[in-house]
């Protein structure tokens, strides 16, 4: 259970984009599930869904635009091979976060919110995974971490650097 | 026979090995030729001795605990031949952490299948909904009123009235709404009791729509709790394929029919109007109030939208009476309360307990202090609006009325602890910084004071006109309590003003006058 999960995401394709925005069209209020369901095929919301959404929906292409930047979820290109979410909020801040997070942008080269250059890895923080008793923890690909320390977070990166 | 063994599948488990352990356990059972079967159970909420392993005698549940994958042959060993292992602690039930707790809401979390509708009415689940259909709607609006239930998500509006404004409106349709975008850092009761107890939020949601006579509910989930997400979603299933939930429910003329929503990482969709905005598709901006959701909330329909916490009170309510409920708790805070521990804190977990107890005993006794072994500096109560205390508060009841004449909060009851290395201006920075990231945008005071608010104190610890810019954010921090349209800018003062009264040292040297005047 250890073997790390990796996403796999199909290439943007038009007709197949088509086909999962008329699956979920129907429901009341359906923009932000059809856009969960886009980027759960693609990895990410392509610019050119944005106004196959609008016309499926009867809205126009800038209000979908709008749903689609308000919320942190939604990316707008494919996120790195792993992704990597250290929780940075104050349960894990009182548990010695702070330094951790630190020792991830160092190991990675990137701060916080980015890509690495290879494309092998995105670090994010994320704002709360409900694990405030077991802090610090951390999130690789859906898989949970915690009560993270220097070995485990060294451990985790290189995992997600392979 | 087999042995029956129980491993948590709750998500703070599961992030501390429970999977492992569980799956390790399996392996070394079959290798060993040893008949068992493990049930996955949610978690009991006592983080620290995760992965719990019970198991199953004729004198009740023994645990284990904290079990990693190279104890469980040496456990095995211990339990084939009925000897001591270092790891047991005994009769579950028997534990003083869980047996000074009083488990009403949570009275069956880690110990049913969260999967399993049988097992959830073999403990006692549906009791409160049969009884609610023979009531009937105003028998239990009065039943929910006499309990004295405040709303769990943090605001305490008495659900009682709440739901009787929505039975009360008129409308072709009425909407059920639970609020499960559980956002608060030190907060997981949400997720604890949608993975660990799933039926209970159905169960009570279903009563609220029978109550006000709404067919369709929806549960709002945060995208950062899959686990709870899909045990949401299993329970929904199970319920469905059992009659308790779709047409005529229970064999009764009622038609309840639920669905989650999932969220897409805005903390403002915590804010009952920003959700509701998110539900419809829409920017989680907020709305203004009135017109309240009672009579104007989902697709502009009247709306009962609560927290998970709120509707998971309930069942019980309806099935033991009101009173049974409301005897225990203090003031205007009836019932009970579950307590989450968090941060920097040696015994953490969920600690459901009635109304009444004392800051310091939940911090110094019940949580054990510090698991760095430091001294407890400040906590912070209510998330990451919510103020932060010293020790010289640990003295507050926990109950609504007193946080607030302490310029506090309980919010969604989540406690962070922090020990005596923790920078108070750093902490009163992040609230700002957090509040300018999550802002939806509407109103000024939150969009543009909290980016002022991150700027000023960042001034001052960088000591540029310390005392000037001090008052500057006490300032600011009026202006935004009284001037923004929801808890989200509204708030946010708490832990800086708090931060700024209870731990001002941290900010400005005491000027030299005033050390020699003392």
């Amino acid at each position: 259970m250890t073997t790390l999960y990796e996403p796999h995401y199909e290439p943007w394709d038009e007709a197949r984009g088509a086909e999962i925005i008329a699956e979920h069209a129907g429901q009341e209020g359906a923009t932000l599930v059809i856009l969960h369901a886009l980027q759960e095929a693609f990895g990410y919301v392509p610019e050119a869904a944005i106004p196959m959404v609008a016309q499926a929906l009867n809205l126009s292409r800038a209000e979908v635009h709008g749903v689609f930047t308000f919320y942190h979820d939604f990316r707008h290109k494919p996120a790195g091979r792993h992704v990597l979410k250290l929780c940075r909020a104050e349960a894990c801040q009182a548990a010695g976060g702070d330094a951790l997070a630190a020792r991830a942008e160092a190991k990675l080269g990137v701060a916080l919110g980015n890509t690495t250059a290879d494309d092998r890895v995105t670090l994010e923080p994320i704002y709360c995974l409900g694990l405030c008793a077991t802090a610090p923890s951390a999130m690789l690909d859906g898989r949970l971490i915690g009560r993270l320390d220097q070995k485990r977070l060294d451990a985790l990166v290189a995992e997600a650097q392979r | 026979m087999s042995m029956r063994l129980f491993v948590s599948r709750d998500a703070g488990a599961v992030a501390v090995g429970a999977d492992e352990v569980a799956l390790a356990l399996e392996q070394a059972a079959a290798k060993r030729g040893v008949a068992i079967e493990i049930v996955r159970t949610g978690s009991r909420g006592m983080y620290w001795l995760e992965p719990l392993v019970e198991v199953a005698t004729p004198q009740g549940r023994i645990a284990f605990g904290p079990v990693t994958e190279s104890d469980v042959p040496s456990l095995l060993d211990a339990l084939a031949s009925n000897t001591p292992h270092l790891l047991r602690l005994g009769a579950t039930d028997e534990i003083p952490w869980l047996k000074r707790q009083t488990r009403l809401t949570f009275a069956r979390c880690g110990v049913i299948d969260p999967r399993s509708l049988d097992d959830y009415r073999a403990h006692g689940g549906y009791k409160g909904l049969e009884r609610a259909l023979s009531l009937g709607s105003e028998a239990i609006l009065a039943e929910v009123t006499a309990s004295g239930l405040r709303g769990r998500g943090g605001a305490g509006f008495p659900t009682g009235i709440k739901w009787k404004t929505v039975a009360q409106a008129k409308a072709d349709r009425k909407f059920i709404v639970c609020n499960a975008d559980e956002g608060d850092s030190g907060t997981f009761a949400d997720r604890m009791i949608m993975e660990g107890d799933p039926f209970l939020v159905i169960e009570g949601m279903t009563t609220a729509g029978i109550t006000v006579g709404a067919t369709k509910g929806y549960i709002y989930i945060r995208s950062e709790y899959p686990h709870a997400v899909e045990a949401m979603n299993a329970a929904i299933q199970a319920a469905k394929r059992g009659g308790y939930l779709g047409d005529k429910i229970g064999g009764s003329a009622y038609s309840f029919d639920l669905e989650v929503r999932v969220g897409a990482g805005a903390y403002v969709c915590g804010e009952e109007t920003s959700l509701l905005e998110s539900l419809e598709g829409r920017r989680g901006i907020v709305r203004a109030k009135p017109p309240l959701p009672a009579h104007h909330g989902l697709f502009g329909k009247p709306t009962v939208i609560n927290n998970v916490l709120s509707f998971a009170a309930i069942p019980f309510i309806l099935a033991e009476g009101a009173k049974a409920y409301a005897d225990f708790g203090m003031g205007r805070s009836r019932g009970t309360m579950p307590i989450q521990l968090a941060g920097n804190i040696r015994h953490g977990g969920l600690f459901e307990t009635a109304f009444g107890v004392t800051l310091g005993e939940l911090v110094d006794d019940i949580g054990g202090g510090t698991f760095t072994g430091r001294p407890v500096r400040a906590v912070q109560v209510g998330g990451p609006l919510g103020a932060y205390f010293p020790r010289a508060l640990f003295d507050t009841p926990f109950d609504y009325e007193a946080f607030a004449a302490r310029d506090g909060l309980i919010g969604h009851g989540g406690i962070v602890v922090f020990d005596d290395s923790v920078d108070m201006r750093r902490q009163a920075r992040f609230a700002m910084e957090f509040c300018a990231v999550e802002s939806c945008g509407k109103c000024t005071p939150c969009r543009i004071g909290s980016t002022r608010g991150v700027e000023t104190i960042e001034k001052i610890i960088n000591g540029e006109r310390v005392h000037e810019n001090l008052a500057l954010v006490e300032d600011l921090c009026n202006t935004m309590k009284f001037g923004s349209l929801c808890a989200l800018g509204g708030f946010t003062p708490y832990p800086v003003l708090s931060a700024l009264k209870h731990f001002r040292e941290d900010f400005a040297p005491i000027p030299t006058t005033l050390q020699a005047a003392e």
